[in-house]
């Protein structure tokens, strides 16, 4: 029955594109398949470009191409003097999408809000666990179980969010991907129906592109949304053709097959540039790239024992080989577009003579240490492996003897945690939401100890400023704070900072009005195609 | 039923007729030498290798080879993408891929012999079980199988080489028992054992020396498929882990240079063909040398 | 007949519980847990690490987790993916189809060109013709397909630009899927342009997947055709006067084909090995690919079922063709 019914959509749509005769069609060569389609279920990139960036809409929405806030499903909010109520002014008038599979009857309204929040972490909601092994990953990632007091109902077009604490970021985390608002109306008829899974196979939101079919790792399909409230968009379909290979990516963009390609490699940017078809936009990722010591193992408790061997290593050469320059050698915790990154710090320098005496200063004689490199590619760090092996190289000119190690990545993300960890672990991050709060306490923080702080560093005055921060939501009370955090964090060189990758995404020159996310998200409204 | 029909198969006279027979195929012979001048590259890598496998040069990288515009004699092979001489890893190279070879045979001949042996002579319910693990061995996709193995052991070559005799014990066992089956029951069989030799010597001195010749062609046979399924493990990640100059680690490394450095794509892939074809030109060889029916035709 | 098919069906019935048996405890022995992978660098608290594994039913005893396995199985439940959510039987079989047509346009193509190529070579033994095409065939036999596919898209795709680099059909093509099969449904679809797309674009992945079995064919239907020509029937045949087509098509031919009848059936286990590799390359949405991602994403509960979904589909093949040698070969009594 559901075979049938989808087919029975297809045909529809198949009639449907043969009318509006393929006018303007945008293919994208996403970079992996959809892990699926409700965004709060998932943290893959790729996952929430195709669900939450194209069919739905959060209350808050990045500008495009920067980290600042703009109103989306929400027209206005206030927030409260104690900072922890937050009250929203939905937009009136917002369609949900008509798609083969569902007629709305009603526009957007609170409930709708309220349904989107509640599924993720009320166990007794019904759609909590809708899908087998369901975990909402980024909305507890992100605290919410322990911050959110209340959400409820002023009126059909206000929603009052209570936390329980007062958290600057807030905000800006509703802008991300997790907190998508769905159709509760969808939802219950799909309940009704018996098939809530489906909510996860063929999503429906108020997003600027509808949802046409998914071809299980080939393609998904998308139409312009007759009814955004922001207006039609300029193209007809959306097209994400799946290609996993950056190399064949690369050639199918070359061969016109498609228009826009994310995550290049590194090797293939310099011919792309060449192409007199193609334009290569680049920007720094919100991303850094880092080799935490473990600061609770002698010699390595010793912040002069760290600086002298950050000084041994060559980060430019690992960033040329690495990234064949495509990305920067890092100087602070935090990538130079987010706010507060602090321009005034010097890096220290590549010196391997300064950092043998150093060595021989502090008493460290015939070092032998691990050095722990990841077994995958993250966009921040593209061959773990390769930028250990330079520094094992650098590293034996001064005299430590290091032995690269490496475990599967499960293994690896769990025993880098730990303690008593034996080495330094290469290892980065990538932001969630823009905020200087999501880099530096997160990974720095004395409670992120034996979890994300690899470096299990804990400063005392460090931590008090990450405390002061999150307090205020004063945005120029709070980038003092985190710019004098960077000076600390420089002095005490807990990581060896590698490197913030440079982002590239080569695109057709038929293409215009795309641009690019600091945050790293592909969004396909308001850019349009030359015939 | 189909059971695989060996022939009785009467040991050559010696290593003169073996190798009249062997020298009669011209491409066996060439499969040898290629294959000792390999033997001979990865025994004495270390005079023969212009640059070390694992030291990078950092002025040429992504060096063509030397006859391409931009090359360097000294790097007559080109640089790989942090400077390594591509033709000194190939050399090193060949060292795994020997070894990967001998190393898998050697485990899954034993290993697999043994269990023929052992199922052929006994028969009754230990031949049952034994055959039954081998059936379920053999419903898998051998690559697929090794994969999954190498993924539960973690990858590296060590675990790679397990995976890959235990995919190929099947095969061994299989000819062991069809070969003992057709031997036990022969007259000079039955003539020792009346003759009060024990299961042992039977099964070790009397039948197994006399099932050899099959057993050595899929040996051969075995080299070169184990030296190719590594290849593709290590291609796909989970074979050697670099900076190792495994042939097909270089490949899975050099597929990001696809576009922009053929020479790291193809000369690796290139030293596997070479190597796997000369061990079945020499594979093909034995089989005419040790195969008497094949010997008449 | 009937006692050999059935007596065959009782003997894969122990198989597949061995072989759900080894699907089951690799998994479990995977190193990783797939909780923490799930979060990634975003390190989580143990408590909800301890929830989740629980949610996902790790947490209790192995036998217990096999049971139910089990039990499942007999259901038809083979599990669902822990990264995508979706149950993995839907997903074998939304990508099922796409391994066959690649498999069979591969066996087809061998067939197609390495009877003929052993005949020939055996008809004409010993001449340069013969040495070419056994030459030939033995380096189809020792290739490493992955680097050959490599080099054919540096080739074809590359640098003559003549054929597409990877995926099934052009995304200009967008018609329902009715059997799964690009070709077929391209044709049904009546889109101009749609079948010749979906051609273009399996013409590599078919012949690098086609390359080992194409030799393997080749080398058997030579030396089977060899041993056929020696036999009596046919020097009588070709003493009695009948044209050498006659005597090698009909006489020779039908005889010979026997064995490599049986190596064709073999070849499942190795082509669907081959696809693993080919389908990586082509990025083709086939299981092979759909498997080696699994595997790297450490997804439990899609090795697991895809193994045993696998298995069962090589077993049944293998039954068949056991049972289809009985039928042409008449020498074989059950």
């Amino acid at each position: 029955m559901k075979k049938l019914s989808t087919l029975l959509a297809a045909t529809a749509i198949v009639t449907l594109m043969a009318g509006s005769a393929w006018s303007k069609t945008l293919v994208y060569c996403s970079e992996a398949s959809p892990e699926g389609f409700d965004p709060g279920l998932y943290t893959g990139g790729q996952t929430f470009d195709a669900s939450s960036r194209t069919v739905y809409n959060r209350l808050v929405e990045f500008k495009h191409g920067s980290t600042e806030l703009e109103p989306g499903l929400a027209e206005s909010w206030e927030v409260a003097a104690d900072g922890t109520e937050y009250t929203f002014k939905l937009r009136p008038g917002v369609k949900f999408q008509t798609t083969e599979f569902f007629t709305p009857t009603r526009e957007l309204n609170a409930d709708d809000v309220i349904f989107s929040f509640e599924r993720q972490y009320k166990a007794d909601n019904p759609w909590n666990k809708y899908v087998a092994g369901a975990s909402w990953e980024y909305f507890s990632g992100m605290g919410f179980p322990d911050l959110i007091e209340s959400i409820t109902k002023v009126d059909d077009l206000t929603v009052k969010f209570k936390l329980k604490r007062a958290e600057a970021p807030f905000l800006a985390n509703l802008g991300m991907d997790f907190a998508s608002v769905l159709s509760k109306e969808y939802a219950d008829k799909l309940a009704a129906d018996g098939k809530m899974e489906l909510m996860n196979q063929q999503p429906l939101g108020t997003g600027p592109f509808t949802f046409v079919a998914y071809q299980t790792d080939a393609a998904i399909r998308y139409k312009a949304n007759p009814d955004y409230w922001a207006g039609k968009e300029k193209i007809d379909d959306l097209v994400f053709a799946i290609t996993t290979d950056a190399a064949i990516r690369a050639q199918k963009l070359k061969a016109g097959e498609c228009h826009i390609m994310p995550y290049p490699n590194a090797a293939d940017v310099a011919e792309l540039k060449k192409d007199d078809n193609l334009t290569v936009l680049e920007q720094e990722g919100l991303n850094v790239s880092y080799l935490a010591y473990n600061t609770l193992v002698p010699p390595f408790d010793k912040a002069e024992v760290r600086k002298a061997l950050n000084m041994a290593v060559n980060k430019q050469a690992i960033v040329d080989a690495v990234f064949q320059g495509a990305a920067k050698v890092a100087k602070n915790p935090i990538p130079p577009t987010m706010w507060s990154y602090n321009d005034a710090i010097e890096d220290d320098k590549y010196d391997p003579e300064a950092a043998k005496k150093m060595l021989e200063d502090a008493g460290v004689k015939d070092l032998k240490m691990k050095i722990w490199a990841m077994p995958v590619a993250r966009p921040y760090m593209l061959n773990a492996r390769r930028a250990a092996e330079l520094m094992q190289a650098d590293l034996a000119a001064v005299g430590v003897t290091v032995e690269i190690v490496s475990y599967e990545w499960a293994e690896y993300l769990k025993l880098s945690s730990a303690k008593d960890r034996d080495g330094a672990a290469i290892l980065g991050w990538t932001g969630d939401n823009g905020d200087p709060d999501n880099f530096l306490d997160t990974l720095l923080g004395c409670d992120a100890v034996g979890g994300n702080n690899r470096a299990q560093w804990c400063n005392k005055e460090f931590d008090d400023l990450m405390t002061k921060a999150k307090a205020t939501a004063d945005v120029a009370e709070r980038t003092k704070y985190y710019e004098e955090a960077q000076v600390i964090f420089k002095k005490e060189a807990p990581w060896n900072t590698l490197d913030h990758s440079l982002v590239f995404v080569p695109l057709s020159k038929k293409v215009s009005g795309f641009v690019m996310d600091p945050l790293g998200i592909h969004r396909f409204n308001g850019v349009d195609i030359a015939e | 039923m189909a059971v695989v029909e060996i022939k009785t198969i009467t040991p050559p006279n010696g290593l003169a007729e073996f190798w009249f027979y062997f020298s009669r195929n011209k491409g066996a012979v060439i499969g040898l030498a290629v294959f000792v001048i390999i033997l001979v590259l990865a025994a004495f890598a270390a005079f023969v290798a212009p640059h070390s496998p694992s030291i990078q040069n950092r002025e040429v990288l992504l060096l063509p080879p030397a006859w391409v515009e931009g090359g360097r004699l000294t790097y007559f092979l080109g640089t790989d993408a942090v400077g390594r001489d591509i033709l000194s890893r190939l050399i090193y190279g060949a060292r795994f891929s020997l070894f990967i070879g001998v190393v898998v045979v050697s485990i899954s001949v034993v290993s697999g012999v043994l269990v023929g042996l052992i199922a052929g002579y006994f028969r009754g319910r230990t031949d049952t079980i034994i055959m039954r693990v081998m059936d379920i061995i053999l419903a898998f996709p051998s690559l697929l199988l090794a994969l999954v193995l190498v993924a539960v052991l973690g990858p590296g070559l060590v675990n790679a080489m397990i995976a890959i005799s235990l995919v190929n014990l099947p095969h061994f066992v299989r000819l062991t028992r069809a070969a003992v089956m057709t031997e036990r029951t022969k007259d000079y069989v039955i003539a020792s054992k009346v003759a009060g030799a024990g299961t042992l010597r039977l099964m070790f001195l009397t039948i197994l020396p006399n099932c050899l010749a099959p057993l050595i062609v899929q040996a051969t046979l075995a080299f070169s498929a184990a030296i190719l399924d590594a290849a593709a493990l290590g291609f796909l990640g989970m074979g050697a882990q670099p900076p190792t100059p495994e042939w097909g680690t270089m490949l899975a490394e050099a597929r990001e240079f696809i576009q922009r450095a053929w020479w790291v794509v193809t000369f690796p892939g290139l030293a596997i063909l070479i190597t796997v074809l000369a061990i079945n030109l020499m594979g093909d060889g034995l089989r005419d040398a040790l195969d008497p029916k094949l010997k008449r035709s | 007949m009937l006692r050999f098919i059935f007596g065959r069906l009782a003997v894969l019935v122990p198989t597949f519980i061995g072989v759900s048996i080894i699907a089951f405890s690799f998994i479990r022995l995977l190193p990783g847990d797939p909780v923490m992978l799930m979060s990634g660098e975003r390190v989580m608290s143990p408590e909800r690490h301890t929830q989740l594994m629980a949610d996902l039913g790790l947490d209790r005893p192995i036998y217990i987790q096999y049971f139910d396995y089990l039990v499942n199985l007999l259901q038809g439940d083979f599990g669902s993916s822990i990264v995508t959510k979706r149950a993995v039987l839907t997903d074998f079989l939304q990508l099922f189809p796409a391994t066959v047509e690649l498999s069979l346009c591969a066996i087809i193509l061998a067939v197609a060109l390495g009877v003929p190529a052993g005949v020939l070579a055996a008809v004409k033994r010993g001449t340069w013709l013969d040495q070419t095409l056994m030459g030939t065939a033995l380096v189809g036999y020792s290739m490493p397909i992955f680097w050959w596919g490599l080099l054919l898209v540096i080739f074809f795709s590359g640098y003559l630009g003549w054929t597409p680099v990877s995926g099934r059909i052009s995304l200009m093509y967008f018609f329902p899927q009715v059997t799964g099969f690009m070709l077929v449904d391209s044709l049904i679809s009546g889109q101009a342009g749609a079948f010749k797309s979906a051609v273009t674009y399996l013409i590599l992945p078919t012949i690098v997947l086609a390359t080992i079995p194409l030799a393997v064919i080749a080398r058997q239907t030579r030396s089977a055709m060899l041993e056929v020509l020696g036999e009596d029937y046919v020097r009588t045949a070709r003493s009695k006067g009948l044209s050498p087509f006659r005597v090698i098509g009909i006489h020779a031919l039908r005889n010979a084909l026997i064995p490599v009848v049986t190596t064709i059936g073999l070849q499942v286990g190795v082509l669907l090995a081959g696809a693993i590799l080919t389908e990586t390359i082509f990025s083709w949405p086939g299981i092979g690919k759909w498997m080696v991602d699994s595997v790297f994403k450490r997804d439990y509960q899609v090795v697991q079922g895809g193994l045993m979904l696998i298995a069962a589909v090589i077993m049944v093949v293998n039954l068949i063709v056991d049972v289809l040698y009985g039928f042409i070969n008449p020498r074989i009594r059950y």
